[in-house]
């Protein structure tokens, strides 16, 4: 028999209602790649036991006739989502031991449409990172290898999804994406990554970043891979007030291959100042793939990108800051105290102890631009200046379908690097942090190779709740660019 | 505006409720001035007439029926606190 985990979903699912094989089988073989690859601690949690239960439940249901959109399919979770009764950290000291009551909605969506967990992936503390480096249980190791054979970040923050995928260990993983937390990982790693719409799937139930730009997606090997899981994750919630009441489509069947006559644009702005050769060289062999297909390609102008960070490292700090003031050493989490200390003294010990050294400097330069005297200066300055980002989308896409960029401006690159200056290291998502401040659906594709054989991915950045062109034209580029490298070589 | 010195770290670190030795507040002084420096390029940005964009979801936060929805968890609300009793969570004493 084939090794099953280089099946990718899709051929699971349809081997699975085949019968070619069970889900007990399927989740045995990724529950032994998982235990094989520990070297990349991709997973701060594995549930090989509870995988193997929800395998055999799977099976059983799939024998009564009762086959859901993800039946039998075995997938990580980030650690950012809530599972009832199993560790939920954020990948931070504070929240070790936590055990959720509840389970979150996306998790609830996905099992309820069969998905079998395999364990609770690594990723930066409280999703705050760009290489998960900054992992309370340890940095996640890249399966892909450069010339020089050093160990190389996987991307964050959904570091560990990325790794497990893209090393096997996985079939498709969640990912949660603030500012380009599915979309950079997924271009370092050489798999498909999808921040949906602000608003397709609900927040409820995931640990709490940034509210206004937080959205969970699907990490997987292919396009229709991810137009799967994402019909499996996706919907209203009324538990999440901001989460859309909109039906969700069938995401597959947008998978048409054809984008004749689609208008894609493509940013001038994106082409910034020191970017190395082999990104502008990827982007333009991406359009002339696109072009080829048949779409039309057209010059679009994003006036305000060079902004974008600016107002991203104002705004999602200052929601962090918020959101974490939960962490009070009181209902969960740790705490630490001792004899005769105030309430205060317990509070500043417990965060001073539980948060690392990233999160702590976020919650300080949220607390910051949002106290008195600089409110209007910094905070409420990036709000105007993120609305005339959201503006400069909705005027491009008045001319054109979706919106085709790199992914990230390198390669992944050496653990270690970029860690003597945060703002260095925030410069990884100049290109995924504009669709995220306007909310909008982003898709990265792998589409080739560094000059050191490391992958690279494409963008494509889509209209609101328009995901189904997105996927569409993502399909294409695909095909076209036939990305077939793996970090185990041929073999994969 | 955006050079930070040590004594403005110690006030923001108290207002985060965080605990910050006092090489700490060196090195963060740092660290903060040079996030604030990046930052700073959104000054020349005309905003004039320019709402703040605090949310992009397009839809009005829904209400629903004043009424209680879940509860008699108690357990589960209390399954997770370092410190409780008698069904309550422990705090330091915060009177005198």
């Amino acid at each position: 028999m084939t090794d099953l985990t280089n099946l990718t979903l899709a051929d699971a699912r349809d081997g699975l209602a085949k019968g070619d094989y069970t889900s007990v089988e399927l989740t045995e073989a990724h529950i032994k790649s998982m235990e094989a690859h520990r070297n990349l601690n991709a997973f701060i949690t594995e549930t090989p036991e509870k995988a193997i239960e929800m395998a055999k439940a799977s099976d059983a249901k799939r024998a009564k006739g009762e086959a859901g959109k993800m039946e039998g399919l075995p997938i990580a979770i980030k650690d950012l989502f809530c599972t009832e009764g199993v560790q939920t950290t954020a990948a931070s000291h504070i929240l070790e031991g936590f055990k959720p009551q509840y389970e979150s909605t996306v998790t609830a969506n996905l099992f309820n449409n069969g998905a079998v967990m395999l364990g609770k992936a690594n990723l930066d503390e409280f999703a705050m990172g760009s290489s998960n480096t900054s992992s309370y249980y340890g940095n996640v190791i890249n399966p892909w290898k450069g010339k020089d054979g050093k160990d190389l970040v996987p991307g964050g923050s959904s570091g560990g999804s990325a790794a497990a995928v893209a090393a096997h260990l996985a079939l498709a993983a969640t990912g949660t994406d603030t500012g380009g937390s599915i979309r950079q990982p997924a271009s370092y790693c050489g798999i498909v990554g999808l921040k949906p719409t602000y608003g397709r799937c609900s927040r409820w139930g995931v640990v709490a970043f940034a509210s206004s730009l937080d959205q969970a997606g699907p990490m997987t090997k292919t396009v229709r891979d991810a137009a799967i899981m994402l019909g499996a994750m996706a919907g209203h919630d009324a538990k999440d007030s901001t989460s859309a009441p909109m039906a969700v489509p069938d995401f597959e069947a947008a998978l048409t291959g054809d984008i004749r006559g689609m208008k894609i644009g493509i940013p001038k702005e994106y082409r910034v100042d020191g970017m190395p050769e082999e990104i502008n060289k990827l982007w333009d062999n991406g359009i002339a793939m696109l072009r080829d297909a048949g779409a039309e390609v057209v010059d679009v102008t994003l006036p305000h990108t060079k902004y974008a960070l600016g107002t991203y490292y104002i705004v999602a700090p200052a929601e962090a800051s918020s959101n974490l003031a939960r962490y009070d050493g009181l209902r969960y989490g740790q705490r630490v105290m001792d004899e005769g200390d105030s309430l205060d003294d317990m509070y500043m010990k417990s965060r001073a102890a539980g948060f690392g050294k990233e999160v702590q400097r976020r919650i300080m330069i949220g607390t910051y631009v949002l106290s008195a005297g600089y409110y209007d200066a910094y905070y409420n300055k990036a709000l105007k200046v993120r609305r005339r980002i959201y503006e400069d989308f909705a005027t491009a896409f008045g001319t054109v379908d979706t919106i085709l960029a790199p992914t990230a401006p390198s390669a992944a690159f050496a653990i270690g690097d970029n860690e003597d200056d945060p703002v260095k290291m925030y410069l990884n998502d100049v290109f995924t942090v504009p669709a995220s401040l306007a909310g909008l659906p982003g898709l990265s594709v792998p589409t080739g190779l560094s000059a050191d054989g490391l992958p690279l991915g494409l963008q494509l950045i889509g209209k609101p709740f328009d995901e189904e062109t997105v996927l569409r034209v993502g399909g294409v580029l695909e095909s076209a660019a036939n990305f077939t490298a793996t970090p185990f070589g041929q073999e994969g | 505006m955006s050079s930070l010195d040590k004594e403005t770290v110690r006030k923001i670190a108290h207002l985060s409720r965080i605990n910050v030795s006092e090489e700490g507040l060196v090195e963060l002084a740092g660290d903060l001035t040079r996030i604030l420096d990046f930052v700073e390029e959104l000054q020349e940005v005309d905003v004039e007439g320019y709402a703040p964009l605090t949310s992009v979801a397009d839809l009005t936060l829904p209400l629903r029926k004043d009424e209680v929805t879940d509860g008699n968890i108690q357990q589960k609300v209390l399954a997770n606190a370092p410190m409780t009793d008698n069904g309550c969570f422990v705090v330091p004493k915060v009177i005198e």
